[in-house]
């Protein structure tokens, strides 16, 4: 499977991350599942006219090629010319040449939430950079290729959305892709696959018992949860961030800081401070995802009445204070 | 004269051109384009200023933490705060750690395949470095890809991930480590060290790091089989110590407390950085504005149908004079004599550059393991930062690529102005107002060009390991 990688209005971290891949090696693991780049604007020798050599042949459906993965948001701007990227010696919009390769693709990706739903280069207030994800304006269909697109083997664009993606959402997605092939029902309802997004970040959250208490943290670095004071939205985003490591043993709730839901449509415009959790009536507005609001105010008095001193006085500490207490045996 | 556009130049951080003026088979002019426009600068104003922590490592993927610390120092500034001993060495860790994996990334992916390519298919050196360096298939790749992965798991315990942390803030760091993480935490460093000695250097760290002439790096160079030794051979006989050269005045903030601040004349004495001597014009920029402007006072305001402009990205100039950032100015502000005695001979170059890349991975291990073996668990991490309403700070620090300054300002509690100014944005800066040409503009000038022409431009090109999605950011 052939697979050919551009970068557009984002920053190169979904392909550094990318790198991050284990257990085995990026080059190995894709090999093996044969998947290869016919080019990567960062992995690839093929520099200048060398390059544009084969991104034409790719575009003009000489060479052929199966995956197009675009990394970064559509720049569609200033007035619809494209001149925020021109793709660097060929004079053209890199949207151009955008919609010119997904005509011939037999999937698209969208890396990131950049090139997924539009991400920071689409949250200057008026959106002067006209940017904008492959096929969505933040949440709704649309964006660069339209609401109707479909690739050649008849799919919309697969959103890897994440800021960064992990390794593993793309190299499981491509190797899906190889093994049994995808099908819409493959996707959430924001393109989205649901080998990474069925899943809450809040499932397999470190701080779970924090949370189960409502203990919470009050400034950063505490042990306690971060959904009530800190802006944590894991209860609320899409993607399986602790139950799939990143880089070998973390997760932003493993860092000791809040989710941003970068999986999300529109994380990069959250309407209040990353940090800071909205509050109506000293009520978190964002509730976990299916809670109702009465349950989740009567579940939270309740646990917070009945929340043990170890877990009330570990959540304003960096560091565990009072151990879990050992029992004798027979006891 | 013939006109030759060098783009997509590829295996750089985001899109690069790079336009030549050739005569007689040489470069007379360059001009370089930085050709993707995003608009951090606007995306932050009106924004609460602790919301800077999680956008600004959004402006690079590779240079993500430098970014966070960066804006987490100006905002300790804006606070009146100091992180605890343990905050700074957390968040020394974690930028160390994407220092080391940048240096040898540019290494082995980005640097070393152009050296495999055809052209050199007659040179004796060509069979080992094609077999270790082809881009994606060489033997070195993946045993550097294992030893980056395992790396960066430094990061997943100290900052959750990357990139893309919150981890660094103003007052410390999110995370405390545990007793038990810092135990895996020394076991990384070890694992990674026995990597860089046995792969990379074929040496140990302290012996390389202690080399201190350019014949003392040759003999070292000469029959040893290594990653680096066998680049050092290469070099040599491409002559790349002597090619490359810009104006040899050098920039560095100064970086872990351990390599000083300093602006390195072109004779290499090191002068007192003074930070108001920074200044940026947007002569040649899409961008509105022509005179030069303190960073704390800049503008970015798209001017799209400017005349005379050729690309993004600003001019910034220390004292109205072109200067050149990274590793290499790093350690020549740190006086390190192996890099002074290259420059003295031959001035900054390929080869100096390259190797004060290799300096810092093996002067920069044996700190991290003094810092891990310094933190304290069980004491404080982070310390609350409370910032005032209205206010102005700015944040300089030492990204892999070099100096890398935020100015911002505050006012009723938002984000009222926030410049930045990126290693590469030096490096890779356009003409001035005064129409003096930027470092890399002026280190192509000479080289070998057009049909047939060894591919000398690619080396110099990525021996500043540019970042250009920081450049314009």
């Amino acid at each position: 499977m052939k697979v050919l990688w551009l970068q557009s209005g984002g920053c190169g971290g979904c392909t550094q991350s990318l790198l991050c891949h284990e257990p085995r090696p990026l080059f190995d693991e894709l090999r093996d599942a044969g998947i290869e780049f016919v080019w990567h604007p960062a992995l690839s020798v093929e520099s200048g006219d060398e390059a544009l050599a084969v991104l034409a042949a790719c575009a003009s459906g000489e060479r052929a090629f199966d995956v197009l993965c675009i990394e970064g948001a559509m720049l569609r701007g200033p007035n619809g010319t494209g001149r925020f990227h021109l793709m660097a010696g060929s004079g053209q919009p890199l949207t151009d040449w955008a919609q010119q390769l997904a005509a011939r693709a037999r999937w698209v990706f969208a890396i990131g939430s950049c090139s997924a739903y539009g991400g920071f280069s689409a949250s200057t207030p008026g959106n002067p950079l006209e940017a904008c994800g492959l096929q969505y304006d933040v949440d709704t269909p649309g964006g660069l290729l339209g609401p109707n697109f479909r690739s050649t083997a008849g799919l919309p664009v697969i959103n890897l959305a994440g800021c960064p993606t992990h390794p593993g959402w793309i190299v499981d997605t491509l190797e899906k892709l190889a093994f049994d092939g995808l099908t819409e029902d493959d996707l959430d309802e924001v393109g989205r696959p649901l080998l990474y997004a069925e899943q809450l970040v809040h499932h397999g959250c470190p701080k779970n018992e924090f949370y189960e208490f409502k203990a919470s943290a009050e400034k950063q670095g505490d042990l306690g949860c971060l959904m009530e004071n800190l802006g944590c939205k894991g209860t609320q985003a899409h993607a399986d961030c602790n139950t799939r490591a990143w880089n070998g043993a973390g997760s932003c709730l493993k860092g000791g800081f809040a989710c941003i839901a970068c999986t999300e449509p529109g994380f990069e415009a959250p309407g209040h401070a990353f940090q800071e959790t909205p509050k109506l009536a000293g009520i978190p507005i964002g509730l976990p995802t299916d809670m109702p609001k009465a349950w989740f105010v009567a579940l939270a008095a309740l646990s917070k009445s009945a929340t043990p001193k170890r877990v009330r006085d570990n959540a304003v500490e960096d560091h565990t204070v009072i151990r879990p207490s050992v029992k004798k045996a027979g006891k | 004269m013939t006109r030759i556009v060098l783009g997509p130049f590829n295996r750089v951080e985001g899109d690069l051109e790079i336009s030549l003026e050739v005569a007689a088979g040489e470069v007379q002019a360059a001009r370089v384009n930085s050709p993707l426009f995003r608009g951090f600068e606007q995306v932050l104003i009106g924004r609460a200023p602790e919301d800077a922590l999680a956008i600004v490592p959004r402006i690079c993927g590779i240079c993500s933490v430098a970014q966070s610390a960066a804006a987490a120092n100006a905002l300790a500034q804006l606070a009146g705060v100091t992180p605890p001993p343990n905050g700074v060495l957390a968040a020394r860790l974690v930028q160390a750690t994407e220092n080391l994996a940048d240096h040898l990334t540019h290494f082995y992916l980005f640097f070393m395949p152009d050296f495999a390519r055809p052209a050199y298919v007659d040179r004796r050196w060509h069979g080992e470095i094609a077999r270790r360096f082809t881009a994606q298939t060489g033997s070195a790749v993946a045993p550097w890809l294992q030893a980056r992965a395992r790396l960066f798991n430094l990061t997943g315990f100290l900052a959750g991930r990357w990139p893309h942390t919150l981890a660094v803030q103003p007052g410390g760091s999110t995370k405390a480590t545990t007793a038990a993480e810092r135990i895996r935490l020394a076991a990384l460093l070890r694992e990674f060290r026995h990597f860089v000695e046995r792969e990379v250097l074929g040496d140990a760290l302290e012996a390389f790091a202690g080399i201190a002439s350019l014949d003392g790096l040759n003999a070292w160079a000469e029959e040893r089989a290594s990653d680096f030794a066998c680049f050092l051979r290469a070099a040599e006989d491409l002559g790349l110590h002597a090619i490359g050269q810009a104006e040899d005045r050098f920039l560095s903030f100064g970086a872990y407390d351990r390599f000083p601040a300093g602006m390195v004349a072109p004779d290499l004495t090191v002068n007192r950085l003074d930070p108001d001597k920074i200044a940026e014009d947007a002569s040649h920029a899409w961008l509105l504005g022509d005179g030069p402007l303190p960073p704390a006072q800049g503008e970015t305001r798209v001017h799209a149908d400017k005349a005379d402009a050729y690309t993004w990205c600003k001019a910034p100039r220390y004292a109205g004079q072109v200067v050149e950032t990274g590793a290499l100015a790093r350690q020549l502000a740190a006086g390190h004599p192996l890099l002074r005695d290259l420059v003295s001979r031959h001035g900054g170059s390929v080869t100096a550059r390259i190797v004060a890349r290799m300096l810092e991975v093996a002067l920069i291990l044996p700190a991290m393991e003094s810092w891990v073996r310094d933190l304290r668990p069980g004491e404080p991490f982070c310390v609350p930062a409370p910032l005032p309403e209205s206010g102005s700070a700015f944040g300089l620090v030492e990204a892999a690529r070099g100096s890398l300054g935020h100015w911002l300002s505050v006012k009723r509690g938002r984000i009222e102005r926030y410049q930045i100014i990126a290693p590469t944005t030096w490096n890779f800066s356009p003409r001035d107002a005064q129409g003096l040409p930027g470092s890399l503009e002026q280190a192509l000038v000479g080289l070998p060009a057009g049909a047939g022409a060894v591919p000398t431009i690619q080396h110099v090109v990525r021996s500043f390991d540019p970042c250009m999605v920081c450049t314009v950011h």
